[in-house]
């Protein structure tokens, strides 16, 4: 494969995979079922044991 | 399930992939300029320094000229007829560290070789405001007080002879010589310097013949800038990429 | 005698030292090995004025959390944040009336650049982010700093980095490569220092009590292990003797100049965003007292930002000789870069809906604020630079200068300053700051200081820039290029008073925390109260 057919190939194929990586990524961090989860974890800074 | 807790939960696995993704950019980027061919044009006339343009060159670098001229001319009409042919990556095949810079807060060097004569530039470096009232460059006196050193100019050679640039044991075996021999005119060894580095400028660049000084080794760089290249031989249609 | 171990490898280390300074190569590395022999006799002295005998000698009872190195860390911030912030001034007053440059070789711009980039992005910057990791990461996980007393090798091993750096820049020893200048023995010994600040990162992740690693740490650790990546390469080298200060990079031109301004570019991405990104998501969330706005967008804006950034290095090539294709490749996720940026800029400041009422009463939260808008807004000016027609204009001019600026100035000094104000009144265990008043004032100077800068900036930028390429009428260049240093020179006689405003601000600051560290309280209004009636 010489560099043009790869350059096509990474800027048609290359993006479309990038582009549904990404959605399948959002939509896996967003999905309903972890949000008690994530907002457990945001609280952590906030845990009063912080000073030594 | 595939979980992302995995990843949140475990430092070892976070940092290998975060390793992982920031590698990926820059391998694509860097790697091909490596191997493929039409990275740098084919040109006439690119040699590596004389050992006097070296020491300027590092004298260039050591005052940190860089952090105010480039030497990477754009192809744009304006930049042509201001500073000369566009650069091209071949220009610089030599150059461990390049110097294309970043700011002009000063004009472009890239094709200053020839441009002005040594008595202008040292003028010009001892008191840039006596020839260009507007100038903002820091005075360079002392480069004209300060000789260089001359005795390891072989090591140098060597250092880049390990990380690619073609110097011939024959270069390095002579580079003391060649050394002085391009500051002073005068010197047996010039006809020999000339047939090791073609297109070399012999001659007491700063009009001091009685020592060679750091003013003589960057005038030496600055002069030689723009002039190996033959833009008769070089074919832009030809090296497209 | 735990003592003696510690004392005798300093001992070696200066003896080395020595010895390298009789045999050096050149006069520069000689007085470099010098200054080390000095900092190992220093270090001894040290150890045994500290040496403690009897029995009590380790009965004190231990605190936590190890934080006389984060303490250390907030005192080195500030002395080099006002270095870096004084030199800066200085070459903003040389390019304004070149004859301050004296005409010497330590006292030039092209030494003192160097002097004031490493200044505030490495030794400001690099302790900020050293010493509030070392906070962070102790809080969210409940455990000590892993490896005893290895996070005080980290402080000192940093700091003896900065001062080798600066002091080869003013005598000239550099690489001459932009945000690495420092040659080849110097960073080796950061690398060091490096793996040693990894080592500790990690091992205190390791001994965490919290399950799940707080997104803090996550940029935090992406930072650290990217910048050992980029320094690395970038500095692959060849010396011209192992006794000399003079090296030679492994790549030339073309691969040089692409795997520098990958490095370039990602010491702003990860040293100057991830990095202090870590700071945003840890104290934003703890001055404002509520959890981040969104734990999911931090995610994705984790995985993303780092993704993307390591790409956007190209774009300060464009038309250059490096190929069409990597510059190409470089704008294009320079503009995508555009949206995790903003994901974190919109997480950070919808942290404090709910509670924007504090911004009248906490000038900390409102410096937040100011930092997040600037972070947004120099994140925006990029991809917009990076587009190839722009960059034609903005590349090789002041524009450049005024929008590093705004996104150093204004996001990492802001957001900098506001976690010094958070931490000071806690690790010296006083119940609050010395005066809010005098924060107001440091906000409204540096903010107006941020201001004339970037202004005065992008006048003088797109002044060059059309300059540079304008024609009369005839079909001739229009002006010289003297003409074009002429004409900016009122824009930088006001970016210099941008630069003392901002320096104004941080000094304000010092005595500030100086005063808060002791204990002391200002007499003052409270902060947002109605103004006292005047009959």
């Amino acid at each position: 494969m010489d560099y043009e057919q790869f350059r096509h190939f990474a800027d048609s194929w290359g993006l479309v995979y990038l582009v549904v990586i990404f959605v399948l990524a959002v939509l896996f961090v967003f999905r309903p079922g972890a949000k008690d989860r994530y907002e457990r974890y945001a609280e952590i800074p906030l845990k009063k044991d912080d000073q030594a | 399930m595939i979980n992302h807790k995995v990843i949140e939960t475990n430092a070892t696995l976070m940092l290998v992939l975060s390793l992982v993704v920031v590698s990926i950019g820059g391998i694509i980027e860097i790697a091909p300029l490596f191997y493929l061919e039409n990275t740098i044009e084919k040109v006439e006339g690119m040699r590596p320094y004389t050992p006097l343009e070296l020491v300027g060159r590092n004298i260039y670098i050591r005052e940190g000229c860089y952090t105010c001229h480039s030497q990477m001319i754009r192809p744009f009409r304006d930049e042509v007829e201001r500073y000369g042919h566009y650069s091209l990556a071949a220009e610089s095949m030599y150059d461990h560290p390049f110097k294309w810079g970043s700011k002009r807060t000063g004009p472009d060097l890239a094709r200053v070789g020839g441009r002005y004569s040594d008595e202008w530039h040292v003028q010009h470096m001892i008191a840039p405001r006596s020839l260009v009232p507007e100038s903002i460059m820091p005075g360079y006196p002392f480069l004209a007080r300060t000789e260089i050193r001359e005795d390891d100019i072989a090591l140098h050679l060597k250092a880049n002879k390990t990380v690619g640039v073609p110097y011939t044991a024959d270069m390095i075996k002579n580079a003391v010589s060649d050394l002085k021999a391009q500051a002073n005119p005068d010197a047996d060894g010039g006809e020999a310097l000339q047939k090791r580095y073609p297109k070399t400028q012999i001659r007491d660049f700063d009009g001091n013949p009685k020592k060679i000084t750091e003013m003589d080794a960057l005038l030496a760089y600055l002069q030689m800038l723009r002039t190996l290249v033959d833009f008769s031989a070089y074919k832009a249609e030809d090296n497209l990429r | 005698m735990a003592a003696a171990a510690p004392m005798i490898l300093y001992g070696l280390a200066g003896l080395a030292a020595l010895f390298a300074a009789a045999k050096a190569h050149d006069e520069l590395f000689a007085i470099h090995a010098w200054l080390v022999v000095l900092i190992c006799i220093i270090a001894i002295f040290a150890t045994a004025r500290a040496l403690k005998f009897g029995p009590e000698a380790d009965d004190r009872p231990k605190e936590k959390y190890l934080d006389g190195v984060v303490r250390a860390g907030v005192v080195a911030t500030v002395f080099w944040g006002l270095t870096g912030f004084l030199v800066g001034v200085v070459i903003a007053f040389q390019l304004s009336f070149p004859e301050l440059n004296f005409d010497l070789p330590y006292t030039n711009f092209g030494r003192l650049r160097p002097l004031h980039t490493s200044a505030v992005i490495f030794a400001f910057g690099g302790n900020a982010l050293i010493c509030t990791s070392f906070y962070v990461v102790q809080r969210t996980t409940g455990a000590r700093l892993a490896l005893g007393n290895t996070a005080w090798f980290v402080f000192w091993g940093y700091q003896i980095f900065i001062v080798l750096a600066a002091t080869g820049y003013l005598l000239g020893v550099t690489q001459s490569r932009e945000y690495a200048e420092p040659e080849w023995y110097v960073d080796l010994w950061l690398t060091v220092v490096w793996v040693a600040y990894l080592a500790v990162f990690l091992g205190t992740l390791f001994n965490r009590k919290e399950p799940h690693i707080y997104v803090a740490n996550w940029f935090y650790l992406s930072f650290i292990v990217t910048v050992a990546m980029l320094h690395i390469v970038n500095n692959l080298s060849m010396p011209v003797s192992f006794l000399g200060s003079k090296s030679y990079s492994l790549f030339s031109g073309v691969q040089d100049a692409l795997t520098q301004w990958w490095y370039g570019h990602n010491a702003v991405g990860f040293f100057l965003t991830a990095g202090f990104l870590g700071i945003m998501y840890y104290f934003v969330p703890k001055q404002a007292n509520r959890p981040v706005y969104s734990y999911r967008l931090s995610i994705v804006h984790f995985w993303s930002l780092i993704f993307l950034y390591i790409w956007a290095g190209p774009h300060h090539l464009h038309y250059t000789a490096l190929p069409d294709w990597a510059q190409t490749l470089g704008m294009v996720f320079s503009i995508m870069l555009w949206m995790p940026s903003w994901g974190g800029m919109i997480n950070g400041l919808m942290t404090l809906s709910g509670a924007w009422d504090k911004l009248r009463t906490d000038p900390i939260i409102r410096m937040m604020v100011l930092s997040l808008a600037f972070y947004g807004m120099s994140t925006f000016e990029g991809p917009v630079m990076s587009i190839k027609a722009v960059n034609s204009l903005s590349h090789y001019t002041d524009w450049t200068i005024g929008h590093v600026h705004s996104g150093t100035l204004g996001w990492v000094g802001m957001i900098t300053f506001s976690a010094l104000y958070f931490l000071v009144p806690r690790l010296w265990k006083q119940d609050g700051l010395y005066s809010l008043r005098l924060i107001n004032w440091h906000f409204w100077l540096a903010t107006l200081g941020i201001v004339l800068y970037t202004a005065s900036m992008w006048v003088s930028g797109i002044t060059q820039g059309l300059m540079w390429r304008a024609y009369d009428s005839l079909g001739f260049l229009e002006y010289s290029f003297a003409e074009a240093v002429a004409a900016t020179h009122p824009m930088n006689v006001i970016r210099a008073l941008g630069g003392v405003l901002f320096l104004l601000g941080a000094l304000i600051m010092t005595y500030n925390l100086w005063r808060s560290a002791r204990g002391d309280k200002r007499s003052e209004r409270p902060m947002g109260a109605a103004m006292p009636a005047t009959v």
